[in-house]
């Protein structure tokens, strides 16, 4: 390939890189930065090195966020996996009529606004709300049941906000699927069941891999969903950040509470494409 | 067999919509706290239009989304092309910069830029909003243009250069004409991140400039309001108008 040519691309050129790197790197290894520093009085940091806001993330009040958070973005993106892989699998299989409407009925909530979508939620799941109305009517229970402002309430809001996200990969990597190997299996003498375990789980892994992905770290991050649907009684990793940054004042922790998210999602990214090169996975479409 | 798989997809189908459809219903409904249907009324749209507040906050949204999708899509475009066209310096720096800005959180996008404006001194308002959005926009422009990129033969440019044509010219004539239904279609993409963006937004604007989805936010952390219901409506119509705009232009691309 040329090597760059012309004052006209030269200009382009020198404007985009300047502004990735003042506007992404720069900001992003500032932060870095600053959770190796130390906590400032007057200024918000003082340029004294430490490694104390990591070791602070171990105090028993983070570390409970920490392992809350975990343990509910887990949650939710199990949940999402289950839901969204029969869903996804019916849909790959599917004549394409019925496959287009399907995918057009994912995007529209894809594409909408999660703060929307939370906030959707509110009128289904509160005290005298829609769901309660309709268990009452069908005499499953007797008084209405407390969701929201619990965490059932959050898990359930973010199971709902990030569905979408876990069916499309899953439906491009069965898609992806050549029925012959079906076929080769079940001719074989592998039951229904057997030929899901050994070929059918194994080939899309990297579509269930990817639905983990883009539900696990929106799920420590979106701290809306909390603060509309939990009554922000459940502590989220994002919400932590915010709170460290706009109330305490304490950007090193805060940063390094980041660095530790950010992190930890670039560990998972680069342990996915390392399996996937190892197992030679056919090429999935649209799932970044 | 086939029953039951149809049975699924319809419970998973209605998850999805079920709250939607009742937030529309609900936003023409007359009754104030009530969850239950009392008639159909306009009163949340009309008490919504007299809102100057929100007006003027909707306005400033829309302006931020028109502007900030206008300068990303530009900005993506240029680099896409650069990227096809030659080897540039500090590619490799360039690539990582842009897939760490696909890749890392909002949040942390968000809080970045924080610092880096309360650094340098920039007021909270409409600029830092508007740097803010243009670069949580350009890897998601990027790659929708990038991807039309693909099937371009660059021995056009060689053959528009040989003739005559300035650098400049071959952005002009070629370039942005050949790319407009990608371009297009990145454009209506950082559209809609842009108008529904709550996180990066959070961090980087001030009293000076408010925009809707925080507004929203801060109006309904406390409940349902029937006029957020109206203004909600209104923004899923926008959304579902501009999808199915970018799905027609992506089908008469595949025409061409």
């Amino acid at each position: 390939m040329k090597r760059l040519e012309g004052k006209f691309n030269s200009f382009l050129y020198a404007v985009c890189a300047l502004w990735l790197f003042g506007f992404v790197a720069l900001p992003f290894l500032a932060v870095l930065a600053i959770s190796f520093l130390s906590r400032g009085y007057s200024d918000f940091v003082e340029p004294v090195f430490t490694i104390q806001n990591y070791l602070q993330i171990f105090d028993f009040v983070y570390l409970k966020v920490f392992l809350s958070s975990t343990y509910l973005a887990l949650l939710t993106s199990l949940l999402c996996i289950l839901v969204a892989y029969p869903f996804a699998y019916f849909l790959a299989r599917s004549n394409e009529r019925a496959q287009a409407i399907g995918l057009a009925l994912v995007m529209i909530p894809f594409w909408t606004s999660s703060l929307i979508r939370s906030y959707a939620l509110i009128a289904i799941l509160k005290t005298n709300g829609f769901l309660n109305q309709l268990l009452i009517k069908l005499g499953l229970i007797d008084s209405p049941l407390s969701i929201l402002y619990t965490d059932w309430a959050v898990m359930i809001g973010m199971v709902y906000t990030l569905l979408p996200f876990a069916i499309l990969p899953i439906f491009s990597s069965v898609q992806g699927l050549s029925k012959n190997l079906l076929e080769a299996s079940q001719d074989l003498g592998a039951t229904a069941f057997q030929s899901f375990q050994r070929v059918i789980l194994p080939l899309t892994s990297p579509g269930v891999m990817g639905a983990f992905l883009l539900t696990f770290f929106p799920a420590l991050g979106l701290f809306f969903i909390p603060d509309l649907l939990g009554g922000a009684k459940t502590l989220v990793l994002g919400a932590a950040i915010r709170d460290q940054f706009l109330m305490n004042r304490n950007w090193p922790l805060g940063s390094a509470l980041s660095v530790l998210l950010t992190l930890g999602m670039f560990l998972l990214l680069a342990f996915n494409s390392w399996v996937k090169k190892r197992v030679q996975a056919p090429e999935e479409e649209g799932a970044f | 067999m086939k029953g039951l798989r149809l049975v699924y997809m319809g419970s998973v189908l209605c998850f999805l919509y079920i709250p939607i459809f009742i937030l529309v219903l609900f936003s023409f409904n007359k009754a104030t706290f009530s969850t239950d249907w009392e008639g159909f009324s306009l009163q949340w749209y009309t008490k919504l239009f007299q809102n100057q507040d929100l007006l003027e906050v909707t306005l400033n949204s829309l302006w931020l989304a028109i502007s900030s999708a206008s300068l990303s899509t530009v900005f993506s475009a240029v680099l896409a092309i650069l990227f096809f066209r030659f080897r540039l310096p500090a590619q490799s720096f360039l690539k990582g910069t842009l897939y760490s800005l696909l890749m890392a959180p909002d949040l942390v996008l968000g809080i970045s830029l924080l610092i880096l404006f309360l650094a340098i001194g920039l007021d909270l308002g409409y600029l830092s909003l508007l740097i803010a959005h243009i670069t949580f926009c350009i890897p998601f422009c990027f790659l929708t243009i990038a991807a039309r990129m693909q099937s371009f033969d660059p021995s056009i440019l060689e053959a528009a250069l040989d003739l005559g044509a300035s650098q400049f010219q071959t952005y002009t004539r070629i370039l942005f004409p050949i790319l407009k239904p990608a371009l297009l279609s990145a454009w209506m993409l950082a559209f809609t991140l842009s108008m529904d963006d709550v996180i990066v937004s959070f961090f980087v604007s001030g009293p000076s400039y408010e925009v809707l989805p925080l507004k929203i936010y801060s109006m309904v952390r406390f409940g349902v309001k029937p006029e957020v219901n109206a203004l909600c409506s209104l923004l899923l119509l926008m959304t579902l108008v501009l999808l199915f705009l970018s799905h027609r232009l992506i089908n008469s691309k595949e025409v061409r």
